[in-house]
């Protein structure tokens, strides 16, 4: 059972975002989608001052036996992408919410982000 | 008989399980507009029997010539081993091999392969191999914008001074992909790379500069200079070498400071005949943090279960049945014969030989055009230094004499005028390990004998 904290918001396409106090955006892939990718050997992620438009493949991540897009789920500028990831790509594998953050994004005025809650992605992570 | 293993019976079945009613039904979806009903210019099918004879006689047409021409493609000298391995049965194969646990063998030459392209280019990691040195260098264009991501202008500068076929090559391939491959001049005094164009794009967003060297003209580039150009200006730089001279010249992974970033060319001359032309097998190398923009396969070493070493393909995740449209290259297999044979051929050879093969190739293109040079009318177009090929002007047309050679049974090398029309009446020619002094004794009287009659014709 892959956990689904309360206080995100989360994508179809198994990302998670934090708000940030300063109004930026940490973005990540979910407990679920890391599960099912295995064992991370590669993040590719975004570099800062990247704009980017809402779906977005802005990171890849790369396990022994697959490789995904990350979807960026708003538009914006990247403000950071997390080197940690570049030696340590397993830091997805065992704290996808915490230090297994991809990029942090400064959302772009206009149409929310379609999002869901922790309930709502619980239903599109047991569904497959 | 047609080589597919299914009976009619076998089709039909298939056809019905799936609704369909002929193999044709499978592609209804293409518009009629976009089907060819026949292929132009495709000539009927032909017996076996009838197409041993046809390719008998079109060798037999091409004959036995006295060869001076490289412009890409060289002769060289293949040990008989070479051929009597590859073509044994358990690696007369072209296609890589998926199963690891059924392929050791096969996977073990590749990975042998690559070492040995990693130490001739002196970059760390290689690929397995590409079809051959033109669609290579297109190859590398589109890996230098995939890996160089702060550069948004996906330009590279193209030298004047690389293979004119390699160019046309690159151009088709990489221009629908929204590539701008723009050239830089020759400088027309030195037959290299023009200093001044080059300085002209000083500061300009450019993904990359390919570096030639040898160039087509068989001059040696200042590669060290070029690299700093390149690295001064955020480029990256893709080094377009000959393999042979790497046994000699600065390899591209120690140009400049801190070398080039991928290096590409032609294998050919490791084992593989010229064969009218191909096929021929591409190379490519690059260092390690570029490794996921590689396009192809790579063989890597690993151990089993029980801690034996095995080999199996690896860094996967770049190629198109895991990553599908957004893989790195639609490359899905590779020249996996020619590959075999020119692992064979510089195992065969090693580094002092292959050494001695550059060592004669340059000794003998210096003897070739000290004889030429010395007839009246025949000039060196550029100063050295030189590889294996060289640029001489000719005090009148080059075709007719050309042909007038080939009537003798020598190819006198390549009329540059095509490409080159401000180069004048210019020839390449070149002379690898295979020319004798007897055999550039011959080209030279020969050439003086042409020379001479239609001096007093």
């Amino acid at each position: 059972m892959s956990q689904i904290p309360a206080d995100l918001r989360y994508t179809k396409s198994h990302e998670w975002m934090r708000t940030l106090p300063d109004g930026t955006v940490e973005i990540g892939i979910t407990d679920h989608a890391q599960q099912s990718l295995g064992d991370l050997v590669f993040v590719d992620v975004p570099e800062a001052g990247r704009q980017l438009a809402a779906g977005d493949a802005c990171a890849v991540v790369e396990s022994v036996k697959a490789a995904s897009d990350v979807y960026s789920p708003m538009a914006g500028e990247v403000v950071a992408g997390n080197a940690g990831l570049a030696s340590q790509p397993e830091l997805i594998n065992r704290d996808p919410y915490g230090e297994g953050w991809i990029l942090r994004l400064r959302p772009a005025g206009g149409t929310a982000a379609e999002s869901l809650d922790a309930a709502a992605y619980a239903a599109v992570a047991a569904g497959g | 008989m047609p080589y597919i293993p299914h009976t009619q019976d076998d089709v039909a079945v298939m056809l019905g399980r799936i609704g369909v009613e002929s193999i044709d039904g499978l592609f209804d979806e293409i518009p009629q507009a976009l089907r060819t009903e026949s292929l132009a210019g495709v000539p009927d099918a032909l017996t076996e029997m009838e197409a041993s004879r046809l390719a008998a006689e079109r060798a037999a047409a091409d004959g036995r010539p006295l060869n001076f021409i490289g412009a890409g493609a060289y002769e060289h000298h293949i040990p008989a081993p070479v051929w009597a391995l590859v073509t044994r049965g358990e690696i007369y194969s072209a296609y890589t091999p998926y199963q690891a646990e059924a392929s050791q063998g096969t996977l073990q030459i590749m990975y042998e392969y690559q070492s040995m392209i990693a130490g001739l280019t002196a970059l760390d990691v290689s690929n397995a191999s590409l079809y051959d040195g033109a669609s290579a260098l297109a190859e590398a264009c589109l890996m230098a914008v995939r890996a160089h991501r702060r550069s948004k202008s996906a330009r590279i500068l193209l030298p004047e001074t690389v293979n004119p076929v390699w160019r046309r090559v690159a151009h088709a391939i990489t221009e629908g992909q929204g590539l701008r491959l723009e050239t830089v001049a020759c400088d027309r005094a030195t037959g290299r790379i023009d200093p001044q164009a080059l300085a002209a794009r000083a500061g300009e967003d450019i993904t990359a500069l390919v570096v030639p060297q040898p160039n087509f003209f068989g001059q040696l580039e200042d590669a060290d200079a070029l690299t700093r150009w390149a690295r001064a200006n955020g480029a990256l730089v893709i080094a377009a070498v000959n393999p042979v001279s790497l046994a000699v010249m600065k390899p591209p992974g120690e140009w400049g400071d801190g070398g080039a970033d991928i290096a590409c060319g032609d294998a050919q001359p490791f084992g593989v005949p010229l064969s009218s032309g191909g096929p021929y097998v591409g190379f490519m190398a690059c260092r390690m943090e570029h490794v996921r923009q590689l396009p192809g396969r790579i063989a890597g070493r690993t151990v089993d279960l029980e801690g034996r070493p095995g080999f199996t393909l690896t860094l996967q995740a770049r190629e198109q049945h895991i990553r599908r449209a957004k893989a790195t290259s639609n490359i899905c297999t590779n020249q996996g014969l020619l590959m075999t044979a020119a692992t064979i051929h510089l195992a065969l050879l090693g580094p002092a030989g292959l050494e001695r093969v550059a060592r004669a190739c340059i000794a003998r293109t210096g003897e070739l055009v000290a004889a030429l040079t010395h007839l009246p009318g025949v000039r060196a177009a550029f100063p050295g230094p030189r590889f294996h090929e060289a640029v001489l002007r000719l005090d009148r047309p080059v075709a007719p004499v050309l042909e007038s050679l080939a009537a003798e049974g020598i190819i006198g090398g390549l009329d540059l005028a095509r490409d080159f029309p401000w180069l004048g009446d210019a020839l390449l020619v070149c002379a690898t390990e295979t020319r004798t002094p007897a055999d550039v004794e011959a080209y030279a009287r020969a050439l003086g004998r042409v020379l001479g009659r239609a001096a007093a014709a």
